[in-house]
Protein backbone atom coordinates (compact mmCIF):
# COMPACT_ATOMS: atom_id res chain seq x y z
CA UNK A 1 0.00 0.00 0.00
CA UNK A 2 2.79 2.36 0.93
CA UNK A 3 4.31 2.25 -2.53
CA UNK A 4 1.07 2.90 -4.40
CA UNK A 5 2.42 6.24 -5.55
CA UNK A 6 5.54 4.77 -7.05
CA UNK A 7 3.65 1.93 -8.76
CA UNK A 8 1.03 4.27 -10.13
CA UNK A 9 3.70 5.89 -12.26
CA UNK A 10 5.20 2.55 -13.35
CA UNK A 11 4.34 1.33 -16.83
CA UNK A 12 1.10 -0.60 -17.00
CA UNK A 13 1.24 -4.39 -17.12
CA UNK A 14 -2.45 -4.68 -17.91
CA UNK A 15 -4.33 -1.87 -19.60
CA UNK A 16 -7.96 -2.36 -20.49
CA UNK A 17 -9.59 0.21 -22.73
CA UNK A 18 -13.32 0.57 -23.26
CA UNK A 19 -14.07 -3.14 -23.08
CA UNK A 20 -17.52 -4.38 -24.04
CA UNK A 21 -18.83 -7.93 -23.76
CA UNK A 22 -22.31 -9.26 -24.36
CA UNK A 23 -23.54 -12.84 -24.05
CA UNK A 24 -26.60 -13.07 -26.27
CA UNK A 25 -28.89 -10.39 -24.89
CA UNK A 26 -27.02 -10.09 -21.65
CA UNK A 27 -24.70 -7.07 -21.57
CA UNK A 28 -22.14 -8.02 -18.97
CA UNK A 29 -19.33 -5.51 -19.52
CA UNK A 30 -20.23 -2.08 -20.91
CA UNK A 31 -17.10 -0.01 -21.22
CA UNK A 32 -14.46 -1.16 -18.75
CA UNK A 33 -11.35 0.98 -18.34
CA UNK A 34 -8.74 -0.35 -15.96
CA UNK A 35 -4.98 0.00 -15.64
CA UNK A 36 -2.85 -2.25 -13.49
CA UNK A 37 0.72 -0.94 -13.12
CA UNK A 38 3.53 -3.48 -13.29
CA UNK A 39 4.45 -4.83 -9.90
CA UNK A 40 1.25 -3.76 -8.18
CA UNK A 41 -1.71 -5.63 -6.76
CA UNK A 42 -5.18 -4.74 -7.96
CA UNK A 43 -8.23 -6.15 -6.22
CA UNK A 44 -11.51 -6.29 -8.09
CA UNK A 45 -14.60 -6.09 -5.92
CA UNK A 46 -18.20 -6.35 -7.02
CA UNK A 47 -21.42 -8.18 -6.40
CA UNK A 48 -22.01 -11.75 -7.43
CA UNK A 49 -22.70 -11.95 -11.16
CA UNK A 50 -21.35 -8.47 -11.82
CA UNK A 51 -18.87 -9.80 -14.38
CA UNK A 52 -15.61 -10.03 -12.41
CA UNK A 53 -14.72 -13.46 -13.73
CA UNK A 54 -15.65 -12.44 -17.27
CA UNK A 55 -13.37 -9.41 -16.96
CA UNK A 56 -10.50 -11.54 -15.70
CA UNK A 57 -10.90 -14.05 -18.51
CA UNK A 58 -10.44 -11.20 -20.98
CA UNK A 59 -7.10 -10.35 -19.39
CA UNK A 60 -5.67 -13.70 -20.43
CA UNK A 61 -7.47 -14.03 -23.75
CA UNK A 62 -9.89 -16.79 -22.74
CA UNK A 63 -12.74 -14.57 -23.90
CA UNK A 64 -12.70 -12.16 -26.83
CA UNK A 65 -14.46 -8.83 -26.29
CA UNK A 66 -17.09 -7.44 -28.63
CA UNK A 67 -15.03 -4.26 -28.72
CA UNK A 68 -12.20 -2.65 -26.81
CA UNK A 69 -8.55 -3.33 -26.15
CA UNK A 70 -6.70 -5.55 -23.71
CA UNK A 71 -3.11 -4.37 -23.64
CA UNK A 72 -0.70 -6.69 -21.86
CA UNK A 73 2.81 -5.38 -21.38
CA UNK A 74 2.35 -2.95 -24.28
CA UNK A 75 0.73 -5.42 -26.68
CA UNK A 76 -2.97 -5.57 -27.58
CA UNK A 77 -3.92 -9.24 -27.26
CA UNK A 78 -7.42 -8.94 -28.72
CA UNK A 79 -6.49 -9.28 -32.41
CA UNK A 80 -3.60 -11.75 -32.02
CA UNK A 81 -3.79 -15.40 -33.04
CA UNK A 82 -3.60 -18.51 -30.90
CA UNK A 83 0.16 -18.91 -31.23
CA UNK A 84 1.01 -15.40 -30.07
CA UNK A 85 -1.49 -15.70 -27.25
CA UNK A 86 0.40 -18.74 -26.04
CA UNK A 87 3.56 -16.68 -25.86
CA UNK A 88 1.81 -13.94 -23.88
CA UNK A 89 0.24 -16.49 -21.55
CA UNK A 90 3.62 -17.79 -20.45
CA UNK A 91 3.89 -14.64 -18.36
CA UNK A 92 0.67 -15.55 -16.57
CA UNK A 93 -0.61 -17.83 -13.90
CA UNK A 94 -4.30 -18.08 -13.20
CA UNK A 95 -6.22 -19.42 -10.24
CA UNK A 96 -9.74 -20.43 -11.23
CA UNK A 97 -12.73 -19.80 -9.03
CA UNK A 98 -13.53 -23.52 -9.00
CA UNK A 99 -9.84 -24.59 -9.11
CA UNK A 100 -10.16 -26.33 -12.54
CA UNK A 101 -7.68 -29.05 -11.59
CA UNK A 102 -7.08 -31.78 -14.15
CA UNK A 103 -9.09 -34.60 -12.64
CA UNK A 104 -7.21 -37.32 -14.52
CA UNK A 105 -4.00 -36.30 -12.75
CA UNK A 106 -2.88 -36.49 -9.15
CA UNK A 107 -2.22 -33.39 -7.09
CA UNK A 108 1.49 -33.80 -7.73
CA UNK A 109 1.04 -34.15 -11.49
CA UNK A 110 -1.27 -31.14 -11.57
CA UNK A 111 1.31 -28.90 -9.96
CA UNK A 112 4.15 -30.42 -11.98
CA UNK A 113 2.25 -29.98 -15.24
CA UNK A 114 3.37 -26.42 -16.11
CA UNK A 115 6.97 -27.33 -15.25
CA UNK A 116 6.88 -30.38 -17.49
CA UNK A 117 5.33 -28.39 -20.30
CA UNK A 118 7.57 -25.35 -20.24
CA UNK A 119 10.87 -26.38 -18.69
CA UNK A 120 13.34 -29.18 -19.23
CA UNK A 121 14.11 -29.63 -15.56
CA UNK A 122 15.09 -33.08 -14.34
CA UNK A 123 12.55 -34.88 -12.22
CA UNK A 124 14.33 -34.16 -8.91
CA UNK A 125 14.17 -30.44 -9.48
CA UNK A 126 10.54 -30.67 -10.52
CA UNK A 127 9.81 -32.56 -7.33
CA UNK A 128 11.65 -29.97 -5.29
CA UNK A 129 9.68 -27.11 -6.81
CA UNK A 130 6.34 -28.87 -6.59
CA UNK A 131 6.93 -29.74 -2.94
CA UNK A 132 8.03 -26.20 -2.16
CA UNK A 133 4.78 -24.80 -3.56
CA UNK A 134 2.65 -27.46 -1.89
CA UNK A 135 4.39 -26.76 1.42
CA UNK A 136 3.79 -23.05 0.92
CA UNK A 137 0.10 -23.83 0.58
CA UNK A 138 0.17 -25.99 3.69
CA UNK A 139 -0.59 -29.21 1.85
CA UNK A 140 0.78 -32.35 3.38
CA UNK A 141 2.86 -35.00 1.62
CA UNK A 142 0.08 -37.57 1.74
CA UNK A 143 -2.08 -35.29 -0.41
CA UNK A 144 0.41 -35.52 -3.28
CA UNK A 145 -0.83 -38.77 -4.72
CA UNK A 146 -4.52 -38.04 -4.29
CA UNK A 147 -6.80 -37.17 -7.16
CA UNK A 148 -8.72 -33.88 -7.15
CA UNK A 149 -12.03 -35.69 -6.67
CA UNK A 150 -10.77 -36.94 -3.28
CA UNK A 151 -9.90 -33.49 -1.95
CA UNK A 152 -11.93 -30.98 0.02
CA UNK A 153 -12.90 -27.74 -1.69
CA UNK A 154 -10.32 -25.75 0.23
CA UNK A 155 -7.57 -28.23 -0.58
CA UNK A 156 -8.45 -28.09 -4.26
CA UNK A 157 -8.23 -24.34 -4.16
CA UNK A 158 -4.78 -24.51 -2.62
CA UNK A 159 -3.58 -26.99 -5.22
CA UNK A 160 -4.90 -24.59 -7.88
CA UNK A 161 -2.90 -21.79 -6.26
CA UNK A 162 0.24 -23.91 -6.17
CA UNK A 163 -0.19 -24.82 -9.83
CA UNK A 164 -0.70 -21.19 -10.85
CA UNK A 165 2.51 -19.98 -9.23
CA UNK A 166 4.79 -22.95 -9.79
CA UNK A 167 6.48 -21.32 -12.79
CA UNK A 168 6.90 -18.04 -10.87
CA UNK A 169 4.93 -16.04 -13.45
CA UNK A 170 5.20 -12.25 -13.82
CA UNK A 171 1.44 -11.80 -13.61
CA UNK A 172 -0.93 -13.84 -11.48
CA UNK A 173 -4.70 -13.66 -11.81
CA UNK A 174 -6.55 -14.90 -8.75
CA UNK A 175 -10.28 -15.56 -9.07
CA UNK A 176 -11.45 -15.66 -5.47
CA UNK A 177 -8.34 -17.33 -4.11
CA UNK A 178 -9.51 -17.36 -0.51
CA UNK A 179 -13.20 -18.16 -0.82
CA UNK A 180 -13.82 -21.37 1.06
CA UNK A 181 -10.54 -21.31 2.94
CA UNK A 182 -10.25 -21.14 6.71
CA UNK A 183 -9.07 -17.81 8.21
CA UNK A 184 -5.53 -19.03 8.83
CA UNK A 185 -5.04 -20.23 5.28
CA UNK A 186 -6.64 -17.02 4.03
CA UNK A 187 -3.98 -15.02 5.87
CA UNK A 188 -1.39 -17.34 4.39
CA UNK A 189 -2.60 -16.68 0.86
CA UNK A 190 -2.74 -12.94 1.46
CA UNK A 191 0.79 -13.04 2.80
CA UNK A 192 1.86 -15.06 -0.23
CA UNK A 193 0.41 -12.48 -2.63
CA UNK A 194 2.21 -9.71 -0.77
CA UNK A 195 5.46 -11.64 -0.65
CA UNK A 196 5.33 -12.40 -4.37
CA UNK A 197 4.91 -8.70 -5.07
CA UNK A 198 7.61 -7.62 -2.63
CA UNK A 199 10.23 -10.20 -3.50
CA UNK A 200 9.59 -11.02 -7.15
CA UNK A 201 7.83 -7.90 -8.41
CA UNK A 202 4.80 -9.93 -9.42
CA UNK A 203 1.74 -8.11 -10.75
CA UNK A 204 -1.42 -9.53 -9.21
CA UNK A 205 -5.08 -9.12 -10.01
CA UNK A 206 -7.29 -10.52 -7.28
CA UNK A 207 -11.03 -11.00 -7.39
CA UNK A 208 -12.30 -11.16 -3.87
CA UNK A 209 -15.40 -11.08 -1.77
CA UNK A 210 -13.37 -10.81 1.39
CA UNK A 211 -13.13 -7.09 2.08
CA UNK A 212 -10.62 -7.48 4.90
CA UNK A 213 -8.16 -9.32 2.73
CA UNK A 214 -8.85 -6.96 -0.16
CA UNK A 215 -7.81 -3.99 1.95
CA UNK A 216 -4.90 -6.01 3.23
CA UNK A 217 -3.28 -6.85 -0.10
CA UNK A 218 -4.44 -4.14 -2.52
CA UNK A 219 -2.47 -1.23 -3.91
CA UNK A 220 -5.55 -0.38 -5.90
CA UNK A 221 -9.12 -1.51 -5.59
CA UNK A 222 -11.49 -1.44 -8.53
CA UNK A 223 -15.19 -1.73 -7.92
CA UNK A 224 -17.25 -3.31 -10.68
CA UNK A 225 -20.93 -2.55 -10.88
CA UNK A 226 -23.44 -2.76 -13.75
CA UNK A 227 -20.76 -3.46 -16.32
CA UNK A 228 -18.39 -0.60 -15.51
CA UNK A 229 -15.68 0.22 -12.99
CA UNK A 230 -17.40 2.78 -10.79
CA UNK A 231 -14.51 3.40 -8.42
CA UNK A 232 -10.82 2.76 -8.82
CA UNK A 233 -8.03 3.85 -6.54
CA UNK A 234 -6.10 3.09 -3.38
CA UNK A 235 -8.08 1.46 -0.57
CA UNK A 236 -8.49 4.73 1.32
CA UNK A 237 -10.18 6.24 -1.72
CA UNK A 238 -12.60 3.36 -1.93
CA UNK A 239 -13.28 3.60 1.79
CA UNK A 240 -14.31 7.24 1.30
CA UNK A 241 -16.31 6.57 -1.86
CA UNK A 242 -19.65 8.28 -2.24
CA UNK A 243 -20.89 5.87 -4.91
CA UNK A 244 -24.05 4.20 -3.55
CA UNK A 245 -23.17 0.67 -4.76
CA UNK A 246 -19.75 0.88 -3.15
CA UNK A 247 -21.16 2.28 0.08
CA UNK A 248 -23.72 -0.51 0.40
CA UNK A 249 -21.05 -3.12 -0.34
CA UNK A 250 -18.60 -1.76 2.21
CA UNK A 251 -21.24 -1.20 4.87
CA UNK A 252 -21.80 -4.93 5.06
CA UNK A 253 -18.27 -5.16 6.40
CA UNK A 254 -17.33 -1.90 8.02
CA UNK A 255 -20.82 -1.42 9.36
CA UNK A 256 -20.24 -4.31 11.71
CA UNK A 257 -16.92 -3.09 13.08
CA UNK B 1 -37.44 -34.85 -13.87
CA UNK B 2 -39.44 -32.92 -11.35
CA UNK B 3 -37.65 -29.64 -11.93
CA UNK B 4 -38.55 -29.47 -15.59
CA UNK B 5 -41.61 -27.39 -16.16
CA UNK B 6 -44.39 -29.66 -17.34
CA UNK B 7 -45.19 -28.97 -20.97
CA UNK B 8 -48.67 -27.53 -21.23
CA UNK B 9 -50.85 -28.67 -24.07
CA UNK B 10 -50.23 -26.04 -26.68
CA UNK B 11 -52.53 -24.59 -29.21
CA UNK B 12 -50.50 -22.99 -31.86
CA UNK B 13 -48.74 -24.15 -34.97
CA UNK B 14 -50.19 -27.42 -36.14
CA UNK B 15 -48.26 -30.63 -35.84
CA UNK B 16 -47.49 -30.47 -39.52
CA UNK B 17 -45.92 -27.03 -39.30
CA UNK B 18 -44.06 -28.05 -36.18
CA UNK B 19 -42.62 -31.12 -37.79
CA UNK B 20 -41.56 -29.19 -40.87
CA UNK B 21 -39.89 -26.69 -38.58
CA UNK B 22 -38.28 -29.55 -36.71
CA UNK B 23 -36.84 -30.98 -39.90
CA UNK B 24 -35.67 -27.52 -40.94
CA UNK B 25 -33.93 -26.94 -37.65
CA UNK B 26 -32.41 -30.39 -37.85
CA UNK B 27 -31.03 -29.55 -41.28
CA UNK B 28 -29.62 -26.22 -40.15
CA UNK B 29 -28.02 -27.92 -37.17
CA UNK B 30 -26.62 -30.64 -39.42
CA UNK B 31 -25.07 -28.18 -41.86
CA UNK B 32 -23.58 -25.95 -39.16
CA UNK B 33 -22.17 -29.05 -37.47
CA UNK B 34 -20.49 -30.10 -40.70
CA UNK B 35 -18.91 -26.65 -40.92
CA UNK B 36 -17.71 -26.87 -37.32
CA UNK B 37 -16.34 -30.38 -37.74
CA UNK B 38 -14.51 -29.40 -40.92
CA UNK B 39 -12.83 -26.40 -39.34
CA UNK B 40 -11.89 -28.58 -36.39
CA UNK B 41 -10.31 -31.02 -38.86
CA UNK B 42 -8.23 -28.20 -40.32
CA UNK B 43 -7.12 -27.20 -36.82
CA UNK B 44 -6.27 -30.76 -35.91
CA UNK B 45 -4.16 -31.24 -39.02
CA UNK B 46 -2.37 -27.95 -38.38
CA UNK B 47 -1.61 -28.75 -34.76
CA UNK B 48 -0.63 -32.35 -35.43
CA UNK B 49 2.29 -31.10 -37.52
CA UNK B 50 3.74 -28.97 -34.74
CA UNK B 51 6.03 -29.62 -31.90
CA UNK B 52 5.88 -30.89 -29.29
CA UNK B 53 4.65 -34.25 -30.56
CA UNK B 54 2.49 -35.55 -27.76
CA UNK B 55 3.48 -39.18 -28.07
CA UNK B 56 2.56 -40.06 -24.53
CA UNK B 57 -0.99 -38.82 -25.06
CA UNK B 58 -1.15 -40.55 -28.42
CA UNK B 59 -0.10 -43.91 -26.97
CA UNK B 60 -2.60 -43.55 -24.17
CA UNK B 61 -5.36 -42.98 -26.72
CA UNK B 62 -4.18 -45.75 -29.05
CA UNK B 63 -4.30 -48.04 -26.08
CA UNK B 64 -7.73 -46.84 -25.01
CA UNK B 65 -9.36 -46.80 -28.45
CA UNK B 66 -7.53 -49.76 -29.96
CA UNK B 67 -6.40 -52.22 -27.35
CA UNK B 68 -9.41 -51.50 -25.19
CA UNK B 69 -11.81 -52.33 -28.02
CA UNK B 70 -10.21 -55.63 -29.03
CA UNK B 71 -12.55 -57.78 -27.01
CA UNK B 72 -15.86 -56.26 -28.06
CA UNK B 73 -14.86 -55.89 -31.70
CA UNK B 74 -13.67 -59.50 -31.87
CA UNK B 75 -16.84 -60.67 -30.20
CA UNK B 76 -19.08 -58.65 -32.49
CA UNK B 77 -17.13 -59.92 -35.50
CA UNK B 78 -17.37 -63.50 -34.37
CA UNK B 79 -21.11 -63.39 -33.91
CA UNK B 80 -21.73 -61.40 -37.07
CA UNK B 81 -19.78 -63.97 -39.07
CA UNK B 82 -21.60 -66.85 -37.40
CA UNK B 83 -25.07 -65.41 -37.88
CA UNK B 84 -24.36 -64.40 -41.43
CA UNK B 85 -22.93 -67.80 -42.36
CA UNK B 86 -25.84 -69.55 -40.72
CA UNK B 87 -28.49 -67.50 -42.49
CA UNK B 88 -26.84 -67.54 -45.89
CA UNK B 89 -26.10 -71.26 -45.80
CA UNK B 90 -29.73 -71.92 -44.88
CA UNK B 91 -30.77 -69.88 -47.91
CA UNK B 92 -28.13 -71.23 -50.28
CA UNK B 93 -29.06 -74.82 -49.36
CA UNK B 94 -32.30 -74.25 -51.24
CA UNK B 95 -30.34 -73.79 -54.47
CA UNK B 96 -27.63 -76.34 -53.71
CA UNK B 97 -25.21 -73.43 -53.72
CA UNK B 98 -23.58 -73.87 -50.28
CA UNK B 99 -20.18 -73.44 -51.86
CA UNK B 100 -20.98 -69.74 -52.18
CA UNK B 101 -21.39 -69.21 -48.44
CA UNK B 102 -17.70 -68.53 -47.90
CA UNK B 103 -17.29 -65.87 -50.61
CA UNK B 104 -20.64 -64.24 -49.78
CA UNK B 105 -19.75 -63.85 -46.15
CA UNK B 106 -16.19 -62.80 -46.94
CA UNK B 107 -17.13 -60.12 -49.45
CA UNK B 108 -19.88 -58.60 -47.34
CA UNK B 109 -17.78 -58.68 -44.21
CA UNK B 110 -14.66 -57.11 -45.63
CA UNK B 111 -16.36 -54.45 -47.69
CA UNK B 112 -19.28 -53.46 -45.53
CA UNK B 113 -19.97 -55.14 -42.23
CA UNK B 114 -16.49 -55.06 -40.74
CA UNK B 115 -15.83 -51.32 -41.16
CA UNK B 116 -19.39 -50.29 -40.31
CA UNK B 117 -19.79 -52.49 -37.26
CA UNK B 118 -16.27 -51.83 -35.97
CA UNK B 119 -16.82 -48.10 -36.29
CA UNK B 120 -20.17 -48.39 -34.51
CA UNK B 121 -18.63 -50.33 -31.64
CA UNK B 122 -15.79 -47.80 -31.39
CA UNK B 123 -18.32 -44.97 -31.37
CA UNK B 124 -20.17 -46.53 -28.49
CA UNK B 125 -17.18 -47.52 -26.47
CA UNK B 126 -14.50 -44.92 -27.17
CA UNK B 127 -16.42 -42.09 -28.83
CA UNK B 128 -18.83 -41.70 -25.95
CA UNK B 129 -15.95 -41.61 -23.49
CA UNK B 130 -14.10 -39.02 -25.59
CA UNK B 131 -17.16 -36.84 -25.74
CA UNK B 132 -18.02 -36.98 -22.04
CA UNK B 133 -14.42 -36.57 -20.95
CA UNK B 134 -13.82 -33.53 -23.14
CA UNK B 135 -17.24 -32.12 -22.29
CA UNK B 136 -16.57 -32.43 -18.58
CA UNK B 137 -13.17 -30.83 -19.01
CA UNK B 138 -14.82 -27.98 -20.89
CA UNK B 139 -17.60 -27.26 -18.40
CA UNK B 140 -15.30 -27.54 -15.38
CA UNK B 141 -12.89 -25.08 -17.03
CA UNK B 142 -10.07 -27.61 -17.32
CA UNK B 143 -9.80 -26.70 -21.00
CA UNK B 144 -9.52 -23.02 -20.05
CA UNK B 145 -6.89 -23.94 -17.48
CA UNK B 146 -4.85 -25.72 -20.15
CA UNK B 147 -5.06 -22.61 -22.31
CA UNK B 148 -3.92 -20.31 -19.52
CA UNK B 149 -0.90 -22.57 -19.08
CA UNK B 150 -0.02 -21.88 -22.72
CA UNK B 151 -0.81 -25.43 -23.77
CA UNK B 152 -2.95 -25.69 -26.86
CA UNK B 153 -5.94 -27.89 -26.04
CA UNK B 154 -6.45 -28.93 -29.66
CA UNK B 155 -2.92 -30.25 -29.75
CA UNK B 156 -2.93 -31.69 -26.26
CA UNK B 157 -6.39 -33.21 -26.14
CA UNK B 158 -7.90 -33.55 -29.60
CA UNK B 159 -5.03 -34.51 -31.89
CA UNK B 160 -4.18 -37.74 -30.02
CA UNK B 161 -7.81 -38.82 -29.83
CA UNK B 162 -8.50 -38.19 -33.49
CA UNK B 163 -5.29 -39.88 -34.58
CA UNK B 164 -6.21 -42.87 -32.45
CA UNK B 165 -9.59 -43.08 -34.16
CA UNK B 166 -7.96 -42.78 -37.56
CA UNK B 167 -5.32 -45.46 -36.97
CA UNK B 168 -7.19 -47.90 -34.79
CA UNK B 169 -10.48 -48.26 -36.63
CA UNK B 170 -8.85 -49.85 -39.72
CA UNK B 171 -6.84 -52.13 -37.46
CA UNK B 172 -9.96 -53.19 -35.63
CA UNK B 173 -11.71 -53.66 -38.96
CA UNK B 174 -9.06 -56.25 -39.81
CA UNK B 175 -9.64 -57.92 -36.50
CA UNK B 176 -13.37 -57.95 -37.19
CA UNK B 177 -12.68 -59.61 -40.56
CA UNK B 178 -10.58 -62.28 -38.96
CA UNK B 179 -13.00 -63.02 -36.17
CA UNK B 180 -15.95 -62.90 -38.57
CA UNK B 181 -14.39 -65.35 -40.99
CA UNK B 182 -13.46 -67.59 -38.10
CA UNK B 183 -17.06 -67.60 -36.93
CA UNK B 184 -18.34 -68.17 -40.46
CA UNK B 185 -15.93 -71.08 -40.93
CA UNK B 186 -17.03 -72.77 -37.72
CA UNK B 187 -20.72 -72.46 -38.54
CA UNK B 188 -20.37 -73.47 -42.19
CA UNK B 189 -17.96 -76.33 -41.74
CA UNK B 190 -18.74 -77.66 -38.28
CA UNK B 191 -22.46 -76.92 -37.98
CA UNK B 192 -23.66 -76.90 -41.56
CA UNK B 193 -21.29 -79.56 -42.85
CA UNK B 194 -19.91 -77.65 -45.82
CA UNK B 195 -16.50 -79.07 -46.69
CA UNK B 196 -13.55 -77.09 -45.42
CA UNK B 197 -11.81 -77.30 -48.78
CA UNK B 198 -14.76 -75.85 -50.64
CA UNK B 199 -15.22 -73.06 -48.11
CA UNK B 200 -11.61 -71.97 -48.33
CA UNK B 201 -10.95 -72.43 -52.03
CA UNK B 202 -14.17 -70.72 -53.11
CA UNK B 203 -13.50 -67.81 -50.76
CA UNK B 204 -10.00 -67.47 -52.20
CA UNK B 205 -11.34 -67.61 -55.72
CA UNK B 206 -13.84 -64.79 -55.26
CA UNK B 207 -11.91 -62.52 -52.96
CA UNK B 208 -9.69 -59.77 -54.22
CA UNK B 209 -7.15 -57.87 -52.08
CA UNK B 210 -8.98 -54.74 -53.16
CA UNK B 211 -12.00 -55.87 -51.14
CA UNK B 212 -9.92 -55.94 -48.01
CA UNK B 213 -8.44 -52.57 -48.86
CA UNK B 214 -11.87 -51.11 -49.38
CA UNK B 215 -12.79 -52.14 -45.86
CA UNK B 216 -9.61 -50.72 -44.43
CA UNK B 217 -10.03 -47.40 -46.21
CA UNK B 218 -13.60 -47.22 -45.03
CA UNK B 219 -12.46 -48.02 -41.51
CA UNK B 220 -10.00 -45.13 -41.59
CA UNK B 221 -12.61 -42.72 -42.92
CA UNK B 222 -15.24 -43.80 -40.40
CA UNK B 223 -12.73 -43.71 -37.56
CA UNK B 224 -11.68 -40.20 -38.45
CA UNK B 225 -15.26 -39.04 -38.80
CA UNK B 226 -16.44 -40.59 -35.54
CA UNK B 227 -13.51 -39.30 -33.52
CA UNK B 228 -13.89 -35.83 -35.03
CA UNK B 229 -17.59 -35.65 -34.28
CA UNK B 230 -17.27 -36.96 -30.73
CA UNK B 231 -14.38 -34.60 -29.97
CA UNK B 232 -16.16 -31.67 -31.59
CA UNK B 233 -19.32 -32.21 -29.56
CA UNK B 234 -17.47 -32.70 -26.29
CA UNK B 235 -15.03 -29.87 -26.85
CA UNK B 236 -17.85 -27.43 -27.54
CA UNK B 237 -20.16 -28.62 -24.78
CA UNK B 238 -21.66 -26.05 -22.47
CA UNK B 239 -24.19 -25.94 -19.67
CA UNK B 240 -22.95 -28.27 -16.96
CA UNK B 241 -23.71 -31.97 -16.56
CA UNK B 242 -26.91 -31.66 -18.57
CA UNK B 243 -25.04 -30.05 -21.46
CA UNK B 244 -22.45 -32.81 -21.45
CA UNK B 245 -25.19 -35.44 -21.54
CA UNK B 246 -26.87 -33.71 -24.42
CA UNK B 247 -23.59 -33.33 -26.29
CA UNK B 248 -22.93 -37.04 -25.89
CA UNK B 249 -26.35 -38.01 -27.18
CA UNK B 250 -25.88 -35.78 -30.21
CA UNK B 251 -22.38 -37.15 -30.75
CA UNK B 252 -23.61 -40.74 -30.76
CA UNK B 253 -26.45 -40.04 -33.19
CA UNK B 254 -24.34 -37.91 -35.54
CA UNK B 255 -21.46 -40.39 -35.49
CA UNK B 256 -23.71 -43.32 -36.37
CA UNK B 257 -25.38 -41.32 -39.12
CA UNK B 258 -22.04 -40.22 -40.51
CA UNK B 259 -20.94 -43.84 -40.72
CA UNK B 260 -23.91 -44.84 -42.85
CA UNK B 261 -23.79 -41.74 -45.05
CA UNK B 262 -20.04 -42.04 -45.64
CA UNK B 263 -20.41 -45.76 -46.27
CA UNK B 264 -22.72 -44.99 -49.14
CA UNK B 265 -20.55 -42.18 -50.54
CA UNK B 266 -17.30 -44.14 -50.34
CA UNK B 267 -18.98 -47.22 -51.78
CA UNK B 268 -20.21 -45.26 -54.78
CA UNK B 269 -16.85 -43.57 -55.31
CA UNK B 270 -14.92 -46.82 -55.19
CA UNK B 271 -16.91 -48.72 -57.80
N1 LIG C 1 -19.95 -18.16 -21.08
C1 LIG C 1 -21.01 -17.44 -20.71
N2 LIG C 1 -22.13 -17.46 -21.44
C2 LIG C 1 -23.20 -16.72 -21.08
N3 LIG C 1 -23.25 -15.93 -20.01
C3 LIG C 1 -22.18 -15.87 -19.22
C4 LIG C 1 -20.99 -16.61 -19.53
N4 LIG C 1 -20.06 -16.35 -18.58
C5 LIG C 1 -20.65 -15.48 -17.73
N5 LIG C 1 -21.90 -15.18 -18.10
C6 LIG C 1 -22.81 -14.26 -17.42
O1 LIG C 1 -22.09 -13.09 -17.11
C7 LIG C 1 -22.44 -12.59 -15.84
C8 LIG C 1 -21.20 -12.33 -15.03
O2 LIG C 1 -20.59 -13.56 -14.71
P1 LIG C 1 -19.27 -13.67 -13.86
O3 LIG C 1 -18.95 -15.12 -13.75
O4 LIG C 1 -18.23 -12.79 -14.42
O5 LIG C 1 -19.73 -13.12 -12.45
P2 LIG C 1 -18.83 -12.83 -11.19
O6 LIG C 1 -18.77 -11.37 -11.00
O7 LIG C 1 -17.54 -13.55 -11.32
O8 LIG C 1 -19.71 -13.47 -10.03
P3 LIG C 1 -19.25 -14.35 -8.77
O9 LIG C 1 -18.75 -13.40 -7.76
O10 LIG C 1 -20.51 -15.00 -8.33
O11 LIG C 1 -18.21 -15.31 -9.24
C9 LIG C 1 -23.35 -13.62 -15.22
O12 LIG C 1 -24.66 -13.10 -15.23
C10 LIG C 1 -23.27 -14.82 -16.11
O13 LIG C 1 -24.54 -15.38 -16.24
MG1 LIG D 1 -16.68 -15.23 -10.56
Amino acid sequence: MSDSNSTASAKPMIDIVDLHKTFGEHRVLTGINLTVPAGSTCVILGGSGSGKTVLMKHMIGLLKPDSGQVIIDGEDIVPVGVEELQRVRRKFGMVFQAAALFDSMTVYENVAFPLREHTRLPEEQIREKVRAKLDLMGLKREAEQKFPADLSGGMRKRVGLARAIVLDPKVVLYDEPTTGLDPITTDYVDEMILAAQRELGVTSVVISHDIASAFNVADQIAFLSKGVIVEHGPPEQLRASEHPAVKVFLQTWFGKN
Amino acid sequence: MSIDTPSKPQRGPSILVQSVEGVGQGLIGFVSNIGGVMSLLVDVVRWSLRRPLRLQNLFAQLDFVGVGSIFIVALTGLFTGMVFAFQSSTAFELFDAESLVGPTVALTLTRELAPVFSALMITMRAGSAMCTELGTMRVTEQVDALETMAVNPVQYLLVPRIQAGLFMTPALTMLFNTAGMGGAYVVSVVVKGISAGTFISRTRQWMDPMDVWEGIIKGAIFGLSVALICCYKGYNASGGAKGVGQATTEAMVSSALSIFILDFIVGVLMH
